[in-house]
């Protein structure tokens, strides 16, 4: 039953009509669940005690850390939906893409300001060049790069195929560039909740931590979803504009 | 004159234009150099400087060879040319279109490279400054290369050539002011001062050579 | 109103494209350029419209025995080949800004934007951005902005490029218009654009100039 469901909802997805119409019917729902989580989850982050070191300003992780995954998992539903471009010729997945470059920025801006005001009073400095620091700020570089090739082609479909490029040959880079840097100082944290042999961190920053993840995991999906709707709209007025200047001179 | 600054500025903001480009490639300049140098902190703030100044200048001169070559393009540059007022006039308001468009969000950018080269307050501000008054005078001779190329198909590459070697004196005096901002014993007021004499210099200058070279590249 | 060109030539590099060229045009009259690809039709235009210097010869216009204008270009519209609108702006931005730019020289005063539009019979577009403006469309537009700011002569280059018979009847009324107005007219066309007191002078090209065969 339910893998039926699943395969309708995907070729229902094939056609902006349909997919206008499952945003319409989820959007709202998503919204105040995202607006719940959100509540929620500054509640903890601002109810749970202070690290002993690192005393309040520890909870600009609650707003740091979701970030900086969301901006890794953005880049990921981009490359997924570049490949649905190249492969499928999938007119959702140009639309996709597009529209998540501008919230991969804007979640990676977040990530990076965020870690600079908690670097400042932590290391005495707002930035250093380390690994993992450097990496990410590649890494709104290249979404700024994709925004601007796909502001500067007025055709949206070839735009759409040569940012899919982009962002795969991206893809592939990232990984390089995380490690090609990974010989300097490295002053940043490594990973500690999703590794192996179990989170390292204590359970009290824990719950905030992966309540605020939800909570952005939604934001994203939620912002994502309108920001495709409004492409979508954008595409289709532009056609309209189109049709009415090709019909007013069939008039005259 | 008012409705051509507001047409410039809009065809810089939509779609396709250059005002964002520019800033990126300002970003990735200097974002490239810790690469070559190495992430020591105390280098970099000590270069931090003079990385901003060159990387605000070749972000400057990046979009300028479209500053005529567009409007040449699909003629108004002609429509431009033949009115009453004064062709001088007309080229100072784009240079200014220009500059508004392109190298201000470069000036508002650069502290925060600033702080990516841990510049300290005092020489974030005083480059800041620096730039402020002195990249107007980089459209100014921008404008003259941006003139002389106007004809030529692939302009680009050859109004930056042009360009760079007369922009020397301003990166100069912006760098050496800056400098003198946060190393005590140089005084920073005579070298800015140098700085806004030459940007009203070519304020006079390049719009007049940048008529002329139009007015002689007519075809 | 009289416009006045004696001896006019132009050279294009090395080549002599034309020389010789001598007109007067009254109130009210249309000159009308004919010759064959190459025959400095288009030069000869530029050269009226001050964007290319003749080699010699001179150019004078007189509002009336007592003014005399300082060159003709800034009393003169020119349309070339390309249309001088930018696809990025919508029609209306792009007409709104040639009106403001443009200003009326004196003795008359230019249409309003919705006007002009309606005279080329596009108010409907102007909300569009130009771009999306089909290339007759374009043209047609791009003629409206002869209308949004007053000038006694229009220089014009093959002003029916890309249009079909019903707006090609459509702007020679206009030019007609402009004409009945006591405007003139320098035209480049192969088309009998049935404009009124027409002088006509055939561009022979090369073979103007002296001793030059090929």
């Amino acid at each position: 039953m339910t893998e039926s469901l699943a395969i309708r909802k995907f070729s229902d997805l094939a056609n902006p009509t349909r997919f206008l119409a499952l945003a319409e019917r989820l959007l709202p729902w998503m919204a105040g669940l995202c607006c719940l989580l959100f509540a929620a989850g500054l509640y903890l982050a601002f109810t749970t005690e202070g690290d002993y070191q690192q005393g309040d300003t520890v909870r600009i992780m609650y707003i740091h850390v979701p970030a900086a995954w969301l901006s890794m998992m953005c880049y990921s539903v981009m490359a997924l939906s570049a490949i649905g471009t190249l492969v499928w010729r999938h007119p959702l997945a140009d639309v996709s893409h597009k529209a998540a470059a501008p919230l991969g920025a804007a979640f990676t801006l977040i990530a990076l300001v965020t870690g600079s005001l908690w670097g400042k009073p932590m290391w005495g400095t707002w930035w250093v060049w380390d690994a993992r620091l450097t990496s990410v700020f590649i890494l709104f570089l290249m979404y700024l790069g994709i925004i601007a090739l796909n502001r500067a082609m007025d055709d949206p479909s070839k735009a759409a195929r040569v940012s899919s490029v982009l962002i795969l040959v991206g893809f592939v880079n990232i990984p390089i560039i995380k490690f090609s840097v990974d010989w300097w100082n490295t002053l940043h944290q490594p990973a500690s909740v999703i590794r192996m042999g179990g989170p390292t961190i204590d359970g009290e920053f824990l719950r905030p931590l992966l309540v605020m993840a939800m909570a952005y995991t939604l934001l994203f999906f939620t912002l994502h979803i309108t920001a495709m709707r409004n492409e979508i709209w954008r595409r289709r007025i532009a056609t309209q504009r189109r049709l009415a200047a090709r019909t007013a001179s069939r008039e005259v | 004159m008012t409705a051509l600054l507001l047409r410039d500025l809009k065809l810089s903001f939509r779609a396709g234009g250059g005002a964002l480009i520019g800033i990126l490639f300002f970003l990735t300049v200097v974002a490239v150099i810790p690469f070559g140098v190495g992430p020591d902190l105390n280098l970099l703030s000590r270069i931090g400087p003079a990385i901003v100044w060159i990387g605000a200048l070749l972000a400057a001169l990046l979009g300028l060879d479209r500053l005529f070559q567009a409007d040449r393009d699909d003629g108004s540059l002609d429509l431009l040319l033949m009115q009453e007022h004064p062709l001088v006039l007309t080229i100072l308001v784009k240079c200014l279109a220009h500059w508004l468009a392109n190298v201000l969000p470069l000036v508002i950018a650069s502290p925060l490279l600033g702080l990516f080269m841990n510049m300290s307050e005092v020489a974030i501000g005083a480059v800041m400054l620096t730039l402020l008054v002195g990249s107007p005078a980089l459209a100014f001779i921008g404008a003259v290369g941006a003139a002389v190329a106007v004809t030529l198909p692939r302009g680009g590459l050859l109004v930056s050539i042009l360009v760079l070697p007369l922009t020397i004196p301003v990166l100069i005096f912006g760098v050496s002011a800056s400098y003198a901002a946060v190393e005590d014993p140089a005084p920073f007021l005579p070298p800015f001062l140098i700085l806004v004499a030459i940007t009203m210099f070519f304020a006079v200058i390049g719009p007049l050579g940048a008529a002329l070279a139009l007015r002689n590249a007519g075809d | 109103m009289r416009l006045l060109a004696e001896n006019l030539s132009a050279h294009r590099g090395e080549d002599l494209i034309f020389s010789n060229i001598s007109f007067e045009l009254k109130e009210g009259q249309a000159l009308i350029l004919t010759g064959r690809n190459g025959s400095g039709k288009s030069t000869l235009l530029r050269v009226m419209a001050g964007l290319l210097r003749p080699a010699s010869g001179t150019i004078s216009f007189w509002y009336d025995a007592a003014r005399k204008a300082h060159n003709l270009g800034e009393v003169a519209h020119y349309l070339g080949h390309r249309n001088a609108m930018k696809t990025e702006l919508t029609v209306r931005e792009n007409l709104a800004f040639w009106k403001d730019f443009l200003r009326d020289a004196a003795g008359g005063t230019g249409y309003s934007v919705v006007d002009a539009a309606r005279a080329v019979e596009l108010e409907q577009v102007l909300h569009l951005p130009f771009g999306y403006l089909s290339a007759g469309q374009q043209r047609r537009m791009s003629f409206a902005k002869l209308l949004v700011g007053y000038r006694p002569v229009w220089i014009v280059d093959e002003p029916t490029a890309a249009l079909d018979v019903s707006a090609e009847a459509l702007l020679a009324r206009l030019m007609r218009e402009h004409q009945v107005r006591g405007g003139v007219i320098l035209a480049a066309t192969h088309q009998p654009l049935e404009l009124l007191d027409v002088k006509r002078l055939e561009m022979k090209g090369f073979e103007f100039a002296a001793g030059d065969e090929d």
